[in-house]
């Protein structure tokens, strides 16, 4: 995955990426009275660890690029030499339309992609069809056309560097990308 | 936005040849000797000829000189030079015929020898002279005067001459290639647009790599080069010039751009833009600007290519239902197919010589560089790996180049001629994709 440079989100997306290790991420509190320290001046007392620190819920801030691609989904994939939407887009195109209409100020752009087994200039042209379908899905479902750039990056720039048709499959995308308007 | 010459482009003009210098008349040549040494290279299986290229006599540059010579011809396929440890005789002055009773016992056919001096003015100037070693007759005698720097250059030109002396065909060594350096893990690669010698060597960065560089393309005067940039933002085309360094883009445009070819006066460039996710042909006049939409097709339509005489455009498009090979007039008129076997045909490249179309094809998994005549007839299938891609011609329409990405491995530049039994890694060591062949130069 790619993201944008504001160094805000990219710290955002450490924290998002830390929620999605783990359920809750928990961090220390600093604790106004950590009680008697162990120390060599009493040694022969047992040491007691300070009360424990609660757990803290992480989410990405609403409206923000990590909300975006954690929880409606930057990816939708195509099928081989195809740029029709499949069934198994629509709900997350569905999904990206409605987060777009409640974050009016947000601006994209989709990068069509393409798997390695066809040549450059084809698959530049492929890729934009891609990125085109996309864009209508989305401008159907009331987001407007001037909010949509759309880019074709053809093979050149794979999500997946492995062989094989999982990893062809990955590459034949259209990501939705945030350039603009976040939280 | 240019990272620096690594080696300042070479004044093409500054190679004065003095090529009417003939010492021998090779056209008075008795037809019978000759014809023992002709090489047919539209053959499909030939016997490479044993040739001896001693190094070249004066001190200096000679032995390297020969040294590129000998190269040169060995990866053309039709000459197998022989080892120098097995000459009879070193250090042969021009002005004395050869032993040939010495080469012949060595299997030689073919001798060249030739002398390098440094004239008063600080030029150098090489004679060289060509040998049928079988009758002891002269095939070839000729001098070319450089400055000393352009050793290569000259020793490509003096191999042009043998090439075309005993093939028939045009040479193809006094070229250059342009083609995207790459470098870096696989889905990050940085490429960088670069430009080398055809044997590989004064190879040098054109772009710095910070942005991703396709597609480049000679002009026929082989001093300006149009290639694709894609960013973020988008793509632009751009037209450098790699005497002057400068660098100009075909405009804005609101969609994607990419896949430009010069047409072959150098003053038009036919491209593929993109509006709402359909490709088309245009065609701009570089002094005017103005363009002119060539196809109008709701399919993808790119790749365009002019033919020799710059009347017809073949070009690449999936209106049928699959990716094939078109042909239109260049005023976008007469649009005919011309693929015909199963499979998908992409990146189509008319030959300088007009007489076939290179292309890439797909099928059965697997990927082919082939031509075919412009009608379509007599396709041939030259290679087939796992990824061979973007065919393009020497100057003299019977080697190409094309790039090969193995599973697992990087993509490497290779060769193959018209014929597909000289297939063979260019002579590049790096990683690069996307060459493209230079005319020859002046």
């Amino acid at each position: 995955m790619r993201f944008n440079t504001q160094s805000v989100l990219k710290m955002a997306l450490i924290a998002t990426a830390a929620a999605s290790l783990a359920a809750c991420a928990s961090k220390p509190k600093p604790n106004p009275d950590p009680g008697p320290r162990p120390g060599p001046s009493q040694p022969d007392r047992p040491y007691q660890p300070p009360p424990g620190p609660g757990p803290v819920d992480s989410r990405p801030i609403p409206g923000s690029s990590q909300d975006f691609i954690i929880n409606v989904g930057d990816f939708v994939y195509f099928d081989l030499d195809s740029f029709d939407i499949r069934a198994d887009a629509m709900p997350v195109l569905d999904a990206q339309a409605a987060w777009l209409r409640r974050y009016p100020n947000v601006r994209i752009r989709i990068e069509g992609n393409c798997d390695e087994r066809g040549t450059r200039e084809y698959n530049l042209a492929l890729g934009s069809r891609r990125a085109n379908a996309v864009r209508e899905y989305l401008v159907q479902r009331g987001v407007a056309p001037s909010r949509i750039a759309t880019l074709s990056n053809g093979k050149e720039r794979p999500v997946d560097p492995g062989y094989g048709e999982d990893a062809y499959q990955r590459n034949r995308n259209g990501q939705t990308i945030i350039t603009d308007g976040a939280r | 936005m240019l990272a620096s010459h690594e080696d300042p482009p070479m004044t093409l003009r500054s190679l004065l040849i003095a090529l009417c210098a003939l010492i021998m008349g090779a056209a008075a040549l008795p037809g019978v000797a000759a014809a023992q040494v002709e090489i047919d290279i539209n053959q499909g299986n030939i016997e490479p000829v044993p040739i001896a290229v001693p190094a070249f006599t004066g001190g200096g540059r000679g032995a390297d000189i020969a040294q590129v010579i000998s190269a040169n011809l060995e990866r053309s396929g039709f000459f197998a030079p022989i080892n120098p440890s097995a000459f009879p005789e070193r250090d042969l002055n021009i002005a004395v015929q050869p032993r040939f009773d010495a080469w012949k016992a060595i299997d030689a056919q073919i001798l060249v020898n030739g002398q390098v001096t440094v004239e008063a003015d600080g030029r150098m100037r090489v004679d060289f002279r060509l040998w049928n070693v079988g009758d002891g007759s002269p095939l070839l005698g000729l001098q070319f005067t450089s400055t000393p720097e352009n050793w290569r250059r000259v020793a490509h030109k003096i191999s042009d001459q043998i090439y075309e002396r005993l093939t028939g065909e045009t040479g193809y060594f006094d070229t250059r290639v342009v083609f995207i350096a790459e470098s870096g893990p696989r889905g990050k690669r940085v490429k960088r647009l670069s430009i080398m010698d055809q044997d590989g060597a004064n190879n040098s960065y054109l772009t710095d790599g910070s942005y991703i560089v396709m597609t480049p393309r000679f002009s026929a005067g082989s001093q300006e080069i149009t290639y694709m940039a894609l960013r973020p933002t988008g793509s632009s085309i751009y037209l450098f010039n790699i005497e002057t360094g400068r660098q100009e883009t075909l405009g804005r445009f609101a969609g994607m751009v990419f896949a430009p070819r010069f047409s072959p006066d150098g003053k038009r460039v036919v491209f593929s833009v993109e509006r709402n996710g359909n490709s088309d042909l245009y065609l701009m006049d570089l002094r005017s600007r103005g363009q002119t939409r060539l196809t109008s097709d709701p399919g993808i339509d790119t790749s365009g290519s002019f033919s020799p005489n710059g009347g017809q455009i073949v070009f690449n498009s999936d209106r049928g239902g699959s990716p094939q090979l078109y042909v239109m007039n260049s005023d976008g008129s007469g649009v005919r197919r011309i693929s015909r076997g199963g499979g998908r045909y992409t990146t189509p490249v008319w030959s300088p010589k007009g007489d076939f179309i290179a292309f890439t094809k797909q099928s059965g998994g697997v990927f082919h560089i082939g031509v075919m005549k412009p009608d379509g007839s007599d396709e041939r299938i030259l290679t087939t790996s796992y990824l061979d891609e973007g065919p393009t011609w020497a100057p003299n329409g019977r080697v190409l180049m094309f790039f090969r990405e193995g599973r697992g491995g990087e993509p490497r530049l290779w060769n193959v001629d018209i014929t597909g039994r000289i297939l063979r890694p260019a002579p590049y060591q790096g990683s690069g994709s996307d060459p493209a062949w230079s005319p020859l130069l002046d």
